[in-house]
């Protein structure tokens, strides 16, 4: 079980990591300020596990892959959204940071909830409710399930 | 069935005869282009990560000091020293002070018919001379680095069949925007939005460069125009030849068509946090700023910036605004100062800058304090994007954010 950080329509990746940050050397030195414009207490209440849960288009905007890449070194689990910006959605496949299509979750649930995800069946548990997901393409479940863009080119190599 | 545009570049980059919406395949890239907003990452992960680390072929790249150009801090400073010294190492095609990295790629590198990768989202401006352009993140650019190649769903097309010309004083930003406020901020998301139709014809490079860049803004995977005289001016201009002009086959099949006669465009204004937050101009009449930028990889080329001097020739900037003046390359930039242009803004009172991303990208010099309103020729006007994250920028064309930096509210040019 983890808890929900509940996000709105149209989360672009400069809410998610600001411009400023994104040069820094490293993500770790990033990923304090994730989400500072939209909750600046996000990433001091993440704790790994956790999960973020959003409405449409979560991450359009700018190809920053710090975007996934502070959300996954705070530990957040995986993003649930109704749909997805597109090059958000492949960074975050290709850094291994499940990106999760469920139509029915955020409308059934509030902020600081807690839920379960079983990845293999491809299901959420919330509140008492069980929810399905969208399948993802196969082509980016292979990538997925080897923990990434990098380290499936490493194994073809 | 026939072919779209974009089915067509996926189907010659792959070799294959025929693609199709939806179909993945494995393509060849033509050019892959990298800035500093993410380049450093890439050389970590180039060292750090890979088992085999290797450029399957250093022509391919192109990499672009424009973000934090100059840099801005001891931080920055050694972000853009990682990636000159790789770039340096490794004999990779370097640009730093030269301009904003997609008016450099489509002065110098881009051809018709490419299939391009850029670490960055409006890489889609590239459509503009019938290249695939997109945009991905950094791990996508290595494994493409070091192969060469990358997988790629062929994304469905809308079609926008253009008719007529824009009116007097009405620019393509009005025209994009517009589009974007239509269809929305998803409207095209995973798909080819698609530029035809005898109206095209009538656009400048510079307008179709406009039109393009900021499909992104509505999901788009990528933008392409059919290569016309136009466009084939602009490459001789330049000095290079297509790799190939494709046009979408009569019966090729689009997930939709929009008719949209230019004539009928008129001034628009994206309000602040979405760049689909379209309205006309006149309903943000009299909002009062703090700052006016005209410049970016939108809007700063020497067309928008002959319509700036055109509208503040003779007129000073508002006591209480800050304009600046962001020449999109050091080719815009040398030929603006051979026109006068910039002697027309600097006597205006404008601060003129060297070419890069400026405050359309909120971290460099420029960047608005909490509670200030910019209006902006730059591409985004999400919360913070320039500066603080409470702060407001609307997006409106050269022409209406020179009017109301005269002025000290947004107006249009034809009240001034």
């Amino acid at each position: 079980m983890g808890k929900i950080f509940r996000f709105h329509s149209d989360v672009d990746t400069d809410q998610i990591i600001a411009s400023q940050y994104i040069l820094f050397p490293t993500i770790d030195e990033m990923k304090t300020y994730a989400f500072e414009s939209l909750d600046p207490t996000f990433a001091s209440r993440v704790q790994p596990g956790d999960f973020i849960v959003a409405c449409e288009n979560f991450g359009c905007g700018s190809s920053r892959e710090q975007a996934p890449g502070v959300l996954k070194a705070l530990g957040v689990k995986a993003v649930i959204a109704k749909s997805f910006a597109r090059i958000f959605y492949r960074n975050a496949i290709n850094i291994g940071l499940p990106v999760i299509v469920c139509k029915e979750l955020y409308d059934q649930v509030a902020d600081q909830d807690h839920m379960e995800l079983l990845m293999q069946e491809g299901l959420i548990r919330a509140n008492g409710q069980t929810f399905t997901c969208t399948k993802l393409p196969d082509q980016m479940q292979r990538i997925l399930d080897q923990g990434g863009l990098i380290a499936s080119l490493n194994k073809e190599d | 069935m026939g072919m779209t545009m974009a089915e067509k570049i996926i189907a010659c980059a792959a070799g294959v005869d025929t693609v199709h919406a939806g179909d993945i395949q494995t393509v060849t890239l033509d050019r892959l282009m990298s800035n500093d907003g993410t380049t450093h990452l890439t050389i970590d992960m180039y060292n750090n990560d890979l088992k085999h680390p290797r450029i399957q072929d250093v022509e391919k790249l192109v990499w672009i000091v424009d973000h934090n150009m100059p840099c801005d801090s001891p931080k920055t400073a050694g972000t853009h020293k990682k990636m000159r010294d790789f770039a340096r190492e490794h004999g990779i095609t370097f640009y730093e002070g030269e301009g904003v990295c997609h008016q450099i790629m489509l002065e110098k590198h881009v051809r018709p018919g490419e299939l391009i990768f850029g670490a960055d989202s409006h890489t889609c401006a590239y459509g503009a001379l019938g290249a695939f352009g997109t945009g991905v993140g950094c791990t996508d650019y290595l494994y493409a680095m070091v192969t060469g190649s990358s997988w790629l769903l062929a994304p469905e097309t809308i079609r926008f069949n253009l008719t007529g010309e824009l009116p007097q004083g009405v620019y393509a930003r009005d025209l994009i925007l517009t589009i974007i406020g239509r269809i929305g901020a998803n409207g095209a998301n995973y798909m080819a939005m698609e530029f035809a139709g005898e109206g095209l014809h009538s656009l400048t490079m510079s307008d179709r460069i406009s039109i393009c860049n900021l499909c992104v803004e509505a999901g788009a995977k990528t933008a392409l125009m059919e290569v016309d005289d136009v466009a084939m001016d602009y490459l001789k201009t330049h000095g290079r030849e297509p790799k190939a002009c494709f046009t979408s086959d009569p019966d090729a099949r689009f997930a939709a068509v929009y008719d949209i006669d230019l004539s009928e465009i008129r001034p628009v204004v994206a309000k602040p946090h979405f760049v689909d937050n379209v309205v006309p101009a006149r309903e943000c009449l009299g909002v009062k700023i703090d700052e006016a930028f005209l410049g970016s990889c939108n809007n700063g080329r020497i067309e928008d910036l002959r319509v700036g001097a055109a509208v503040i020739k003779g007129k000073k900037v508002a006591p209480e605004v800050r304009f600046l003046v962001v020449p999109a390359s050091r080719e815009v930039y040398q030929q603006a100062m051979a026109e006068g242009l910039l002697d027309t803004f600097m006597e205006a009172g404008a601060i003129v800058m060297n070419p890069n991303c400026s405050v359309c990208w909120g971290s460099c010099q420029g960047v608005i304090g909490e509670g200030e309103t910019l209006i902006s020729t730059g591409t985004r006007n999400f919360k913070g994007r320039s500066g603080h994250r409470d702060s407001f920028v609307y997006l409106a064309s050269s022409a209406t954010v020179t009017a109301s930096a005269v002025r000290g509210e947004i107006t249009t040019a034809d009240t001034l």
